[in-house]
C-alpha cells in the first residue's frame, strides 16, 4: 500500500491521476476555464436561492452589488479594504497548500496575532510611527507564526493531522482571546470586550494621506498602508514559492514526501517552516483591520476572514495573482452585499456567506464535476485531437 | 444534601449537553469508518435544527420537525457524498463548504421568512419534545443517592436523549456484529480489498453518509425542538466540531465515544456552573474559558500521541477510483 503523506495529499494525488486518465485539457482550460465555469454555476445557484426565497430578480441584485462595490470611490475603497484582509488570508492558505498542508487555522492564527498587535501597540507610547508600526507588525506576525508553528510541529514530529489540529487551535485561540480581552485587557467600565485604544503613532496611514504630498488626490475610504503591504506579500509569496530553494523544497514535499526525502529534503523541517510562514501571513490580517481601521483590539475581528481565505486560495489556484483577483472579488461581495442590505435589509451578511459557501463547494469540492463535459466539448471543437489520441 | 443536589444537577446538565455531541460523534464515526472525512457535521446539524424548528412551528408537531430535520440533514449529507464519492472532491473542502452553506442559508432563509434576524417562532406544547419521566421516578425520589441519580440525572430528559444513548450499543453491534459493519470497517481501511471482493465501495460509502445524515439531523432537531424552543442563527456554536473532537478522542470507537462525549459534556456543564472562575487550592483561579476549551486541548494532546495514539481509518479522506 502507498503510505506516504497525509490522507489529504494521497487523495489529491489520486484525484489528479484519475482526472489525467480521463481526458486531457489544455492547461489554460484547466487553470482558468474550469474554475470560471464553476464560479458561474455557483453564482447561478445563488441566484436561484435569491429568486426562490425572496422572489427578487437575481440580475438586479447582482447589478446592485456590482454598483455598490465598484460604483464610486467609497465603494472601491471599502472593497479594497476588505480585499486586503483576504489577500493575507488567501496567501496564508496558499503557502501551506503548496507544501501539501491544509491550514484551516488561518482564522485562529490571525485572531491570536491581534493580541500580539494589541500588546505591542499599547506599549508604544512615545515611539515615532516609523518604529512603532514595524514593531507592531512584527509582533502580529510572531504571534500568528507561533499559532501556526505548534500545529506544524505536531504534524511534522508527532504525526497529528494538521486539519484537525488547526481546527482545535481555532477554538483554543478564541477561548484564549475571550479570556485575555475580557479579564485582562478590557478597560474598566467598557461595555464590550475590547482593548484600550491604540496610541495614534501606531495607526497605519491612509493611502490618500500617503499620496497627497505627491499631488495625487485619491479618495479611497478605508484603504490604508496594509493594501500595498498585502501586494508586497503576494510578490514575496510568488518569489518564495517559485524562485527560491525553500519554495522548491516546499513544492516537492507537497507533491511527494518520499521523493523529497530521497532528494535530501527534510519534510519535517519544511512542514514546520511552511506553517510558520503561513501563520505569519495570517497574522498580517490584523494590521489592516486593527491598526488600519479599528485602532483597538476587538473580539472576533477577523469575522471569518480566515475561512474566506480558503475560498480565495482555491479560486486563485494558490497563485498570488489569482489570490489578489479572488480577494478583490470577495471584497466586492462583502461591500456590494452591504450596499444591497441598505436597499433591502433582507439581503444581509448571511447571503454573502451562502455565496462564499457555494464558491467553495463548486470551485473546491465539485471542481471536477464539469470536467468531462468540458473535455467532450473540446473534442468536438478540435477534431484533430481525436486522431492524434 | 446540597452537595448531592448540586452534583446531580451538574450531572443532569452533562447528559443534556453531551447528547448532541454524542449524535454527531456517532454520525462522524459511520462516515469516517467508511473512509469519508466529515468536518461538515456542524453544518448538517445546523441545517437539521433549522428544518426542525420551522416545520414544528408550522405544523405544531415536534415529530414532523424531526422528520424534516432528518430529511434536510440527509440532503446535505448526500451533497457531501456526491462531492466526495462521485466526483472525488476534496472531502475537507466539501465539509467547509457545507458548514458555510448551512450557516448562511439557515440564517438567510430564517430572516426572509420571519424577519427576526434568523430566529424562528417560539415553540411550545406538541411542537417541542417534552421531558420523559422514567417509570417510578417520583417514587424513588426519596431514596438517597440512588434515587436521586435515577430521578434527577437519568429521568426527565427528552426522548431524543434516550435515543442518542441507545445508539451507542446499537452502533457497537452494527459495527462489530453485522456484515454491514464488517464491510464498513473494511472500506475505511482498504477500499481496494472490498472492491476486489466484489462489493461496491461507493454504495457502502453512500450508506455510511446517509446514516451520518440521519444522526446529525436528530442532533439538530434535539437542539431546536427539545433543548431550546426555537432556532437561533448559528445555534450549534461549534458543537459539531466538539463531536469531531470526541470522535478522535474515542479513536473512532462507539463505547469510548460515549465516554468522550460525557466527559466533554461534563466539562461544559462545569464551566457553565462556575462561570466566574474556579479556585483550585495551590493553583489559584482556573478560568471557565480554560475548562470549556479543555476538550480541544485534550484532542490536540491525543493527536500528538501524548494521551495514547489516535489512528484514523487508513483510507479516510482518500477518494476511491475504481480500477478499470
Amino acid at each position: 500500500m502507498r503510505d506516504t503523506g497525509t490522507p489529504l495529499r494521497q487523495g489529491l494525488r489520486f484525484r489528479l491521476a484519475g482526472a489525467a486518465a480521463a481526458t486531457t485539457l489544455p492547461w489554460w482550460a484547466d487553470a482558468l476555464l474550469l474554475p470560471l465555469v464553476n464560479i458561474v454555476v455557483a453564482f447561478v445557484v445563488c441566484g436561484v436561492v435569491v429568486w426562490l426565497f425572496v422572489g427578487a430578480n437575481p440580475l438586479t441584485v447582482g447589478l446592485t452589488m456590482i454598483d455598490g462595490a465598484f460604483g464610486d470611490a467609497n465603494g472601491i475603497g471599502t472593497t479594497l479594504y476588505y480585499a486586503t484582509t483576504y489577500i493575507f488570508a488567501g496567501l496564508a492558505v496558499a503557502v501551506a497548500s503548496h507544501a501539501g498542508l491544509f491550514n484551516i487555522g488561518v482564522d485562529g492564527q490571525g485572531q491570536l496575532a491581534g493580541i500580539g498587535i494589541a500588546v505591542a501597540c499599547l506599549n508604544m507610547h512615545g515611539l515615532p510611527s516609523f518604529l512603532a508600526i514595524p514593531a507592531a507588525m512584527v509582533a502580529g506576525m510572531a504571534f500568528g507564526a507561533f499559532w501556526g508553528f505548534v500545529p506544524g510541529y505536531l504534524q511534522a514530529k508527532r504525526g497529528s493531522h494538521i486539519v484537525i489540529t488547526t481546527i482545535m487551535f481555532n477554538f483554543i485561540a478564541s477561548a484564549l482571546i475571550q479570556y485575555l480581552l475580557v479579564r485582562v485587557m478590557m478597560p474598566i467600565g467598557a461595555g464590550e470586550p475590547k482593548s484600550s485604544p491604540f496610541p495614534e503613532t501606531t495607526y497605519l496611514p491612509m493611502i490618500s494621506d500617503v499620496l497627497a504630498p505627491f499631488g495625487i488626490d485619491v479618495d479611497l475610504t478605508l484603504v490604508n498602508l496594509a493594501f500595498p503591504i498585502s501586494l508586497l506579500a503576494a510578490l514575496f509569496v510568488w518569489a518564495l514559492v517559485w524562485r527560491t530553494r525553500l519554495g522548491y523544497a516546499m513544492r516537492t514535499v507537497g507533491q511527494n514526501q518520499t521523493a523529497a526525502i530521497y532528494a535530501g529534503i527534510s519534510p519535517t523541517r519544511i512542514i514546520i517552516i511552511t506553517m510558520i510562514i503561513s501563520g505569519a501571513l495570517a497574522g498580517l490580517m490584523g494590521i489592516n483591520v486593527l491598526m488600519g481601521e479599528q485602532h483597538k483590539m476587538i473580539i472576533d475581528y477577523t469575522a471569518g476572514a480566515g475561512f474566506i481565505g480558503i475560498a480565495v486560495s482555491l479560486m486563485g489556484r494558490s497563485h498570488p495573482v489569482g489570490i489578489v483577483l479572488a480577494s478583490i472579488l470577495f471584497g466586492a461581495l462583502i461591500q456590494g452585499g452591504q450596499e444591497l442590505s441598505f436597499d433591502n435589509p433582507v439581503f444581509n451578511r448571511d447571503l454573502i456567506v451562502v455565496v462564499q459557501g457555494m464558491i467553495i463547494l463548486f470551485v473546491g469540492a465539485l471542481e471536477l464535476m464539469f470536467r468531462p463535459q468540458l473535455a467532450a466539448l473540446f473534442h468536438l471543437l478540435t477534431p484533430g485531437r481525436n486522431k492524434g489520441a | 444534601m446540597d452537595t448531592v443536589n448540586m452534583l446531580a444537577s451538574v450531572a443532569a446538565a452533562a447528559v443534556r449537553i453531551s447528547t448532541p455531541y454524542l449524535l454527531c460523534c456517532l454520525a462522524g464515526l459511520y462516515s469516517e469508518r467508511s473512509g469519508i472525512v466529515d468536518i461538515g457535521l456542524e453544518g448538517k446539524m445546523l441545517a437539521g435544527a433549522f428544518a426542525a424548528a420551522v416545520t414544528a412551528a408550522t405544523f405544531g408537531s415536534a415529530w414532523l420537525g424531526l422528520a424534516a430535520a432528518v430529511l434536510t440533514s440527509v440532503g446535505f449529507s448526500l451533497l457531501h457524498g456526491v462531492a466526495s464519492i462521485r466526483y472525488r472532491g476534496n472531502q475537507v473542502v466539501s465539509g467547509v463548504a457545507i458548514n458555510m452553506l448551512a450557516l448562511g442559508l439557515t440564517a438567510f432563509i430564517g430572516n426572509v421568512w420571519y424577519g427576526q434576524g434568523g430566529r424562528t417562532p417560539d415553540l411550545s406544547g406538541a411542537a417541542r419534545f417534552q421531558p420523559v419521566d422514567l417509570p417510578g421516578a417520583q417514587a424513588v425520589l426519596g431514596v438517597p443517592v440512588v434515587g436521586q441519580i435515577y430521578s434527577d440525572v437519568l429521568s426527565g430528559h427528552s426522548i431524543l436523549v434516550y435515543f442518542a444513548f441507545a445508539c451507542v450499543p446499537l452502533t457497537a453491534w452494527v459495527l462489530y456484529k453485522t456484515r454491514f459493519g464488517l464491510r464498513l470497517r473494511a472500506v475505511g481501511e482498504n477500499p481496494q480489498a472490498v472492491d476486489t471482493a466484489g462489493i461496491s465501495v461507493s454504495w457502502l460509502r453512500y450508506r455510511a453518509v446517509l446514516v451520518c445524515g440521519v444522526l446529525t439531523g436528530v442532533a439538530g432537531a434535539y437542539l431546536s425542538t427539545a433543548d431550546s424552543a426555537a432556532f437561533v442563527s448559528n445555534m450549534t456554536g461549534g458543537r459539531g466540531y466538539m463531536g469531531l473532537a470526541a470522535l478522535i478522542f474515542a479513536k473512532w470507537r462507539p463505547w469510548p465515544a460515549l465516554g468522550a462525549c460525557l466527559l466533554f459534556g461534563l466539562l461544559d456543564a462545569i464551566s457553565i456552573r462556575i462561570g466566574e472562575g474556579l479556585v483550585v487550592p495551590g493553583i489559584g483561579q482556573v478560568p471557565s474559558e480554560l475548562i470549556s476549551s479543555l476538550p480541544y486541548i485534550l484532542t490536540v494532546l491525543m493527536l500528538a500521541g501524548f494521551v495514547g495514539a489516535a489512528n484514523p481509518p487508513r483510507a479516510a479522506g482518500m477518494p476511491y477510483l475504481k480500477e478499470r
